[in-house]
């Protein structure tokens, strides 16, 4: 494409505080045409946002200094705009979408109402504002647009809220689209809709969208070109299919081997011993009611008749949507919540009914690693304090004179240093984090370790890591693992069997190849395809059929 | 792994800070610092001036009544000027000193470990047990403390400990909602869920994981409390059902000078003064803290020291 629509040539940001400097970005140069989707691919860190924050003037300053470069657009530097200019550009000409659209809604505010706002700013008389924005809403494929108006960000899904933040976005018909990670916070089939949605209003509009992303199945499903950024650098650029098939950059070849469900299936040979068994478990809660109304208060089902068994040395995928019902899976496992129904045995005795020494015992045995390491470690305890703690809780199981090698050990094991030992949790990355919360539960020696999305909140290449530890681990010390993920392609790799649910219901059990190939309920099949996956090949017969 | 960008290289390796090196992260907050030795000046003038005062502040002068503040010609301790009596007011000022911070000290503990107390098991247990305290803080809330002080000093006698007692219950409310609220977020947090998986204890759960992180916000309410808790004895002297004469307080010497404002200012001016300075100390001190103990802000005082490195 000869014409371009935005170009952004040798752009440097740094960020100067206190502690120095850090660079951002350096001379990062691209360019998006009108009707072409340009996909920025980096992980957390790599400075992907950042180009695209200052083409939008969104870079606070200080701390933040443009060094170098230009933005041009229609003839203008964007990195030269007044305040005034960039209020006439911003929204109207290049307009912005976020990660989290709950968190750019007004909450007291019908969305109705914000969308005729973007509108009268602009501009547009309130009558034709209104009709504007019910036709934007249709446009968007929200259900019942005309009735749903009047309601509040709240009353709607994650899904429908970015539907009407792309509805804002796109009010006043931009020729640029931003979109900064939109789907990442949504479910894989919500996802594959917003992004098949997002394309339509392209093809609609022939506007040019620039969608900053960590996720290379994104990139692949939607993307025409792609620059690869790493540490504030582009270090690879191209069309799609050229970097994804060739790619010639180091980096790019590790992100891609590094994506998950291209491992053959596992074949484990199941052990007898059965270490965990639910039968039949059922979770009601109580909806809000009319306190004047007679009659039962309605409840809803979280979990809906969950059976199913956990072998020993083995891994046990769940997988499911949000809303399916996983989490309070997990909760009722770890006994933090009491199911409406049914029982759970470890080992032949019902959990629920564990008292004293025998529950902590059973607490010993089962341990937890959560999703998000930030929030698991005790920001105020030292490394050393918190891998240690378990033998705290649990005297007897380990020394006080021995705690101090029992930490370093298994700082080794999890792949950190003994030294780290006295640091805090806020000094290690996000996968250095997993891997402390990983010690915290090797250090009972349990059977099984339950991962409740215990790699979702990290990048990919760390993701992978972190599963090989995993999967290291559960070789040395037999481990069973309970592994819930909303992200299948891990699941694949990792797990032995595969439990789906949806809607609190098991709706099908098998092992990963079954599941996998030859996948019989209608919704792990829809799951499975809404998947993206980075491999153009075959997108291109996605798109065909 | 991407060790270098993150803050303070050399800071990270130190374990945690022994009493010296509290000392040390002392010394780079001037203000702190400041705050510190004005705080340690004023506990000693309380513990030793009196007896060294012997009767100067209290002996009346009536030559130098209302004598206004800066004529060195009167003497040193009348540099602050004299009250109605033409008693100094610098020496009635470290007279004061002892039962003012007591009072003032003794309600803030007494209020705080209650009320911090009661807050952990309302928000930690919660329940019918949690209900129950929830409602009669609404009851303290509701009724109004000066005449809940007047009533129960009525009855029981302006006495010092029934003093603090009343001022102690009139204040527990502010702890216990502000420990409540804070204890209800922070034990739905991940760590706490993880110690209560791994079979931690009660008793181990709150005072490791949730207690250090209310106290921060409790260490700076005690010291806005500290000046609140001043005035409102001075209050209650005032109406007669505080301290009593010959005792005084900072509190009661601003109360006197009240009718004196138009004409000598200094009289409730210079006790005032030391009501906020010594707040304000206790303020920028429980600030310091609030940074020294988090593991994550304490690079913001350690900087220097890893330059130096």
């Amino acid at each position: 494409m000869s014409e371009t629509l935005l170009e952004v040539r040798d752009l440097s940001v740094e960020f100067r505080s206190s502690r120095g400097i850090t660079r951002a970005v350096q001379n990062v140069s691209w360019s998006v045409a009108p009707g072409e989707t340009l996909a920025i691919l980096g992980e957390s860190g790599s400075g992907k946002s950042v180009s695209a924050n200052a083409v939008m003037g969104l870079i606070d300053s200080p701390p933040g200094h443009i060094t170098s470069g230009t933005a041009m657009y229609g003839g203008r530097d964007l990195l030269q705009l007044s305040g005034a200019q960039r209020r006439g550009i911003n929204g109207k000409s290049i307009s912005m979408i976020f990660q989290d659209p709950l968190a750019h809604l007004n909450p007291v505010y019908p969305v109705g109402w914000q969308i005729e706002e973007t509108l009268r700013i602009h501009g547009v008389s309130s009558g034709e504002a209104r009709k504007r924005a019910l036709e934007l809403l249709e446009q968007v494929k929200l259900p019942n647009a005309r009735q749903r108006l009047g309601d509040y960000p709240h009353q709607f899904s994650g899904g429908q809220r970015q539907r009407i933040m792309i509805a804002m976005a796109v009010a006043l018909r931009p020729d640029l689209l931003i979109a900064d990670e939109p789907t990442t916070a949504l479910d894989v089939t919500v996802q594959a809709r917003i992004l098949d949605l997002l394309k339509e209003l392209q093809r609609e509009s022939g506007m040019g969208m620039v969608l900053i992303t960590h996720d290379l199945g994104v990139v692949a499903q939607v993307a025409d070109r792609v620059v690869v950024m790493k540490d504030g650098q582009v270090v690879e650029g191209g069309a799609v299919g050229d970097v994804f098939r060739r790619p010639a950059h180091p980096y790019t070849r590790k992100l891609l081997s590094a994506v998950p469900g291209q491992e053959p299936f596992r074949h484990v040979e199941q052990k007898p011993e059965v270490l965990v068994e639910a039968k039949g478990l059922v979770k009601e809660y109580l909806l809000a009611s009319n306190p004047f109304k007679v009659g039962a208060t309605p409840t809803t089902r979280a979990l809906d008749d969950v059976s199913f068994k956990l072998h020993a040395g083995e891994t046990l995928g769940i997988v499911g949507e949000s809303g399916s019902g996983k989490t309070t899976l997990a909760r009722t496992l770890l006994r933090l919540t009491q199911p409406t129904a049914g029982e759970i045995a470890y080992k032949g005795t019902n959990v629920f009914s564990l008292r004293g020494r025998a529950l902590r015992e059973f607490r010993r045995k089962l341990q937890v690693v959560f999703q998000d390491p930030t929030a698991s470690l005790n920001p105020r305890m030292s490394i050393h304090e918190i891998v240690s703690e378990p033998w705290a809780i649990h005297a007897g199981v380990l020394p006080r004179a021995e705690w101090r090698a029992g930490v370093e050990d298994l700082l080794v094991q999890v792949g950190l240093k003994p030294e780290h030992a006295d640091r805090y949790p806020h000094q290690f990355s996000g996968g250095q984090r997993q891997r402390i919360a990983i010690a915290r539960a090797l250090a009972l020696q349990p059977e099984i370790i339950l991962c409740d999305e215990a790699v979702s909140a990290l990048d990919v290449s760390v993701q992978a890591q972190v599963i090989a530890l995993l999967k290291e681990l559960q070789k040395k010390h037999g481990l069973a693992y309970i592994f819930i993920a909303h992200d299948l392609p891990l699941v694949r790799d990792f797990a032995d069997r595969v439990l789906v649910m949806c809607k609190g219901k098991l709706v099908e059990e098998g092992t990963t190849e079954e599941i996998f190939a030859r996948p019989k309920d209608p919704y792990t099949v829809e799951l499975i395809n809404a998947s993206p996956h980075p491999d153009p090949e075959r997108l291109d017969r996605h798109e065909i059929a | 792994m991407n060790s270098a960008v993150l803050p303070g290289e050399a800071a990270r390796r130190r374990p945690r800070p022994t009493k010296w090196a509290m000392l040390a992260l002392l010394r780079r907050d001037k203000f702190a610092l400041a705050a510190a030795v004005f705080l340690v000046v004023v506990v000693l003038a309380a513990l030793v001036g009196p007896p060294l005062l012997g009767g100067i502040g209290i002996d009346m002068d009536l030559m130098a009544r209302n004598a206004p503040p800066f004529e060195p010609d009167r003497g040193f301790w009348h540099i602050l000027g004299s009250d109605a009596l033409g008693r100094p007011i610098l020496a009635r000022i470290i007279i004061a000193a002892r039962p003012t911070l007591l009072i003032a000290a003794a309600a803030v503990l007494l209020s705080m470990v209650v009320g911090v107390l009661l807050g952990l098991i309302a928000g930690y247990k919660g329940g019918i047990v949690g209900d129950v305290i929830m409602r009669l803080t609404d009851i303290v809330m509701s009724f109004p403390s000066l005449l809940l002080a007047l009533v129960v000093l009525y009855i029981f006698g302006p006495a010092i400990t029934n003093v603090i007692i009343v001022l102690a219950i009139t204040r527990v409310p502010v702890y216990l909602r502000t420990t409540r609220a804070e204890v209800l977020e922070i034990r739905s947090r991940m760590f706490v869920v993880a110690a209560e998986v791994t079979g931690a204890s009660v008793f181990r759960t709150v005072s490791r994981h949730i207690l250090p992180m209310v106290v921060p916000t409790i260490a700076t309410l005690m010291t806005i409390e500290f000046a609140f808790v001043m005035l409102a004895e001075a209050s209650l002297s005032f109406l007669g059902l505080g301290v009593q004469a010959p005792d005084f307080t900072w509190g009661v010497m601003v109360a006197e000078g009240r009718s004196y404002l138009a004409t000598a200012w200094w009289l409730s001016f210079w006790p005032g003064v030391f009501i906020a300075l010594v707040t304000m100390s206790l303020n920028l001190l429980s600030n310091w803290l609030r940074i020294a103990t988090d593991p994550v802000q304490r690079w913001r005082l350690e900087r220097e020291v890893a330059s130096d490195e």
